[in-house]
């Protein structure tokens, strides 16, 4: 039969099914495989939270959604244009996200009266057409693969959870993804089972061919490879580009490294990834709590370690004691905030951005520290970096803000070379001539950095307010006046040494679009449909939030109105209306979900109506 | 690469390591009320330091907050004056990250078992090696004479006008039930006693846990008499000796003996029981540490003073040195280019 051909610029696919069919990994060497033919790739898992959910469930839904694309693919898309359903259930959850026309394939076998009782359909949902606004391709995959696997060796169990493996080969042939990246990966899987390796390998190719062959599908869709960079890319996770970002810093500061942490979702998988790499002499203590994950980092901060703790928001209502502690002892600290939404433990899986008064504010007695935040899962690894730069230059806690979203989703990664990144070069004192614990470097205002084990230096130091430069404890009120000012303006220094805000569009104008974090996917895919609809609206993102860049003052002030779309109430427009005393419109999404584009372009469609 | 910490790790101490007290001493002025225990408990700790033999620049005071949590300030070598509660879990990455130095903390009953008591029984049972003086006068003192979790049922303080309800703490069988392998008890008044606890302490590779009786003059005194005054000590309270029997009294004329698993005051001279029926101390017996420890509260039993239990097991950090020694040996290890590509990677040229 003739195929036609279609190019696309991008594309959204999901693989949905039970929680034991193997979405998540279908899904990720499906990326995978995207990214090595040179596309954007974007993802976000979708798993249930309960660890076991019952079979055949509408709760026990697993799903792995992948936009890939020419340009540059800033978020896992919006309305899906194929879906893999291996069950019922999972056509349910996920069919309220397929575009009109978009193409289901669906897993016939897992449409039995059991499956469709346990998804609450009255009818099959495959045969009554009701899904006949889309492109529904009903298969017994269990029965094809049966088929296909019946000279093999492997038991019938085996042989069932090759399914994924047919979809993901037909996925393959609809979007012309070549076989070897996954048959690569299968050989180191299963190198050493043979035959399980032989079946997957066959059932792989056999997806291909099947949809190559088959009548149902007539069009093969490509996408063309995008003008990335040159180097070596990899998918990540912000959680794993957080985990690796700390032991390059560590690296890069020529220090070692110590994690203190007490397991929370969704900032768990760091603890994961650091307690690994135990080959790079990294420390970590899984703490009784997070008092102590972070108390013992500031043990390790001052016995000369660059120390790190990993939270998310109840942990982080932890340790705030302990941070006020970092701040007056003035040590360096790595603080990891996994956002999720709250308060109290809320919505345990799912993204928000409600931590940034906590981050800013969160603290007894004047205890400013630099805040940092990333904008998508690679940007993860830039800013763990940014972040122990700060604390290290600056003596001081910092807390980067990342969020369940952007932790656990993916996008391609160019691994940077080690010269590309930025030195750190912590000030050790070794000389006890003329040392005093306080004494600061003029310009950055860090105290210098004696160690225990150095001969000479011995001194102590406390939460206690102390005197400058001695660091004796002081009770003057005017020394605690100049203190709390050190304090601040050392903070308020970093300023001279951050990046300055970029502003995307006209540089001065009526709306300006002022984003921070992980919503920065969302919000540029909107800026660039807008823009590309000829509309006049400028974009400004963040990811310094302490202090803030120097030019953020100027740059709105050249803007009439300015919008900031956030994953909370109005944080940040209530700090850019604190500081700045100027007034801004809030888009504001707390429902646990990641801000969408068309959110944004519908807000910024709304406010060009009513022109200023 | 050897980093800036691995120096200053492995660096070796220039001069010798010969001090006297006076070393010790951070000059500057206690500031405990005159009569306060802390001032014995700070002068037997700096008559033991110079004969530890560690280099000054290698031992590291960590307090919570509390009259006792000051003790870091008074001593000539590291220090951290930290949160109310804290000292452990702060100490506890100290140590895994430099195994290097030698840590004690100064705490009290209220820091250490009230607000600080999850740091203490899991640093007990993970055995870092850290030195636990808990200085305990059963009230909290610094915040002026609340009841503290060692206070005894129905003592009168500010928070409990009517008489304390709660049941204390016994310190030293929450320390053996938590996993702690050094567990001992002395009391201010005794200097040599106390300097040779702390010695042992300082000389136990694992976690040590060292209850001190602490008179506090203001909020609490005489709270231990019974058991520290010259006149009353005898009678109520005994000595643990590793290997020896439990003999107590004016007169050396009782001992303990168990019945069964219970320990009873015996007399020495009724003709009923010599000292070979007694109970004979064994520091490496952690049954026997348990029934020791229980005595505590018994009104009908002496006090027991002394090492409860001694045993050696290998050290939390030491674990922690022996994976990564393990794992950063294996050919090809510590490459950070194996961490940033994996299997998944791909170019584009
Ligand atoms: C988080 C916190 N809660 C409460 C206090 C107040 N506080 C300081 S010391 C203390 C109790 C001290 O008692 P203890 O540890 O027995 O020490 P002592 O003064 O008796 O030596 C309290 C409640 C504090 N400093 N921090
Ligand atoms: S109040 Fe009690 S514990 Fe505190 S210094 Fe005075 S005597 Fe010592
Ligand atoms: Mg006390």
């Amino acid at each position: 039969m003739e195929k036609q051909v279609q190019y696309l610029d991008e594309a959204v696919i999901r693989f949905a099914g039970d929680s034991g069919d193997g979405m998540q990994l279908v899904g990720t060497l499906f990326s995978n495989t995207s990214g090595s033919v040179g596309n954007d790739v974007n993802t976000f898992p979708d798993y249930p939270s309960e660890i076991r959910a019952p079979e055949g469930t509408l709760y026990g839904v697993s799903a792995y959604q992948i936009q890939f694309g020419q340009k540059r693919v800033n978020t896992p898309g919006n309305k899906i244009d194929l879906l893999v359903a291996m069950n019922a259930s999972s056509l349910k959850v996920n069919l309220p996200h397929v575009k009109k026309g978009g193409l289901i394939i669906a897993n016939s076998a897992g449409f039995d009266d059991k499956n469709l009782k346990l998804a609450r359909y009255e009818k099959n949902p495959l045969e009554d057409n009701s899904l006949s606004d889309y492109h529904i391709v009903p298969l017994n995959i269990s029965n094809i693969v049966k088929e296909e696997l019946k000279d093999s060796t492997i038991s019938p169990k085996h042989v069932d959870r090759t399914k994924n493996i047919f979809a993901l080969g037909m996925t393959y042939w609809l979007y012309d993804r070549p076989l070897n990246h996954t048959e690569k990966w299968l050989e180191g899987k299963f190198g050493k089972k043979a035959d399980i390796l032989a079946s997957n390998k066959k059932v792989l190719k056999a997806g291909w061919e099947f949809a190559n062959k088959s009548e149902v599908f007539k069009t093969q869709y490509k996408i063309k490879r995008s003008d990335m960079k040159p180097g070596h890319y990899r998918n990540i996770t912000g959680n794993n580009a957080a985990a690796i970002g700390l032991v390059v810093a560590a690296h890069k500061a020529n220090m070692p490294l110590f994690l203190g942490s007490y397991p929370i979702t969704p900032a768990t998988e760091i603890l994961h990834f650091i307690s690994g790499y135990k080959q790079f002499k990294v420390k970590h203590l899984q703490a009784e709590d997070e008092i102590a994950g972070v108390c013992s980092a500031i043990g390790a901060s001052y016995g000369g370690y660059l120390a790190a703790t990993t939270t998310s928001g109840p942990g982080l209502s932890l340790k705030v004691e302990a941070i006020g502690l970092a701040v007056i002892l003035e040590l360096p600290l790595v603080i990891i905030d996994v956002q999720r939404g709250g308060p109290s433990t809320g919505l345990p899986t799912k993204p928000e951005q409600s931590d940034l008064f906590m981050a800013m504010y969160g603290r007894h007695g004047e205890a400013p520290l630099p805040i940092v935040a990333a904008t998508s899962a690679s940007d993860c690894f830039d800013m763990t970096i940014e972040a122990a730069r700060i604390a290290i230059k600056y003596m001081t806690p910092v807390i980067l803000l990342t969020d369940g979203y952007i932790a656990q989703g993916t996008n391609p990664w160019r691994i940077p070379n080690l010269d590309e990144l930025p030195d750190i070069k912590p000030k050790f004192v070794t000389n006890p001539e003329g040392f005093a614990p306080y004494k600061r470097d003029p310009q950055t205002l860090a105290r210098l950095w004696a160690i225990p084990g150095t001969q000479g230096l011995e001194h102590r130091i406390g939460g206690l307010e102390k005197e400058d430069i001695t660091g004796l404890v002081s009770q003057d009120p005017a020394n605690h006046q100049k203190m709390v000012n050190i304090r601040a303006k050392k903070i308020e220094g970093i300023a001279n040494d951050i990046p300055l805000a970029v502003v995307e569009g006209e540089q001065q104008g009526d709306l300006l679009i002022l984003g921070w974090g992980g919503t920065y996917g969302a919000i540029k895919d909107a800026f660039d449909k807008l823009r590309s609809e000829g509309k006049k609206v400028s974009y400004c993102h963040l990811k310094h939030l302490n202090p803030f860049p120097k030019n953020l003052e100027q740059i709105l002030k050249s803007f009439k109105r300015i919008l900031i779309p956030e994953l909370n109430m109005g944080q940040l427009k209530s700090i850019i209306r604190s500081t700045y005393m100027i007034d801004s419109i809030g888009l504001n999404k707390v429902q646990g979900l990641p801000l969408k584009a068309y959110e944004v372009e519908d807000k910024v469609n709304e406010l060009l109506k009513v022109k200023e | 690469m050897n980093t800036v910490v691995d120096e200053i790790r492995f660096r070796q101490h220039e001069g010798t390591v010969e001090y006297t007290p006076k070393d010790f001493k951070a000059g500057i002025d206690v500031r405990w009320c005159a009569g306060c225990g802390g001032y014995s408990i700070l002068a037997q700790v700096q008559r033991i330091m110079p004969t530890l033999g560690i280099p000054k620049e290698k031992i590291a005071f960590i307090s919570g907050i509390g009259c006792s949590s000051r003790f870091p300030y008074y001593m000539d070598v590291f220090g951290v004056h930290s949160l109310h509660g804290r000292a452990i879990a702060i100490a506890s990455g100290l140590k895994v990250a430099r195994p290097d130095l030698s840590l004690w903390i100064a705490t009290g009953d209220g820091d250490c078992m009230s607000i600080g008591g999850n740091h203490f029984i899991h640093a007990c049972r993970r055995n870092i090696n850290l030195n636990v003086l808990m200085f305990n006068n059963e009230v909290y003192s610094l915040t002026k004479g609340q009841y503290s979790p060692t206070s005894q049922q129905g003592q009168v303080t500010k928070s409990s006008p009517l008489g304390v309800l709660d049941d204390p703490f016994n310190p030293a069988s929450l320390a053996l039930g938590s996993g702690a392998s050094f567990v001992a008890r002395g009391y201010d008044g005794d200097p040599k006693y106390l300097q040779y606890l702390f010695e042992r302490a300082a000389k136990h590779n694992g976690f040590s846990f060292v209850e001190i009786y602490t008179n506090c003059v203001i909020y609490n005194d005489g709270a231990f008499d019974l058991f520290t005054r010259k006149d009353t000590r005898n009678e109520h309270s005994v000595m643990l000796e590793h290997g020896k029997p439990l003999i107590f009294g004016d007169n050396k004329d009782k001992g303990i003996k168990l019945d069964g698993f219970t320990p009873k005051v015996v007399s020495l001279t009724d003709g009923k029981y010599s000292v070979d029926d007694l109970l004979v101390h064994n520091e490496k017996d952690s049954t026997l540490a348990f029934i020791l420890a229980n005595m505590t509260y018994n009104q009908e039993l002496p006090r027991p003073m002394g090492v409860f239990q001694a045993i050696e097991r290998t050290t939390y950090e030491q674990k922690v040195e022996d994976q990564i020694a393990y794992y950063s040996g294996k050919p090809g290890a510590g490459k950070l280019e194996n961490l940033l590509i994996d299997e998944d990677s791909w170019e584009i040229k």
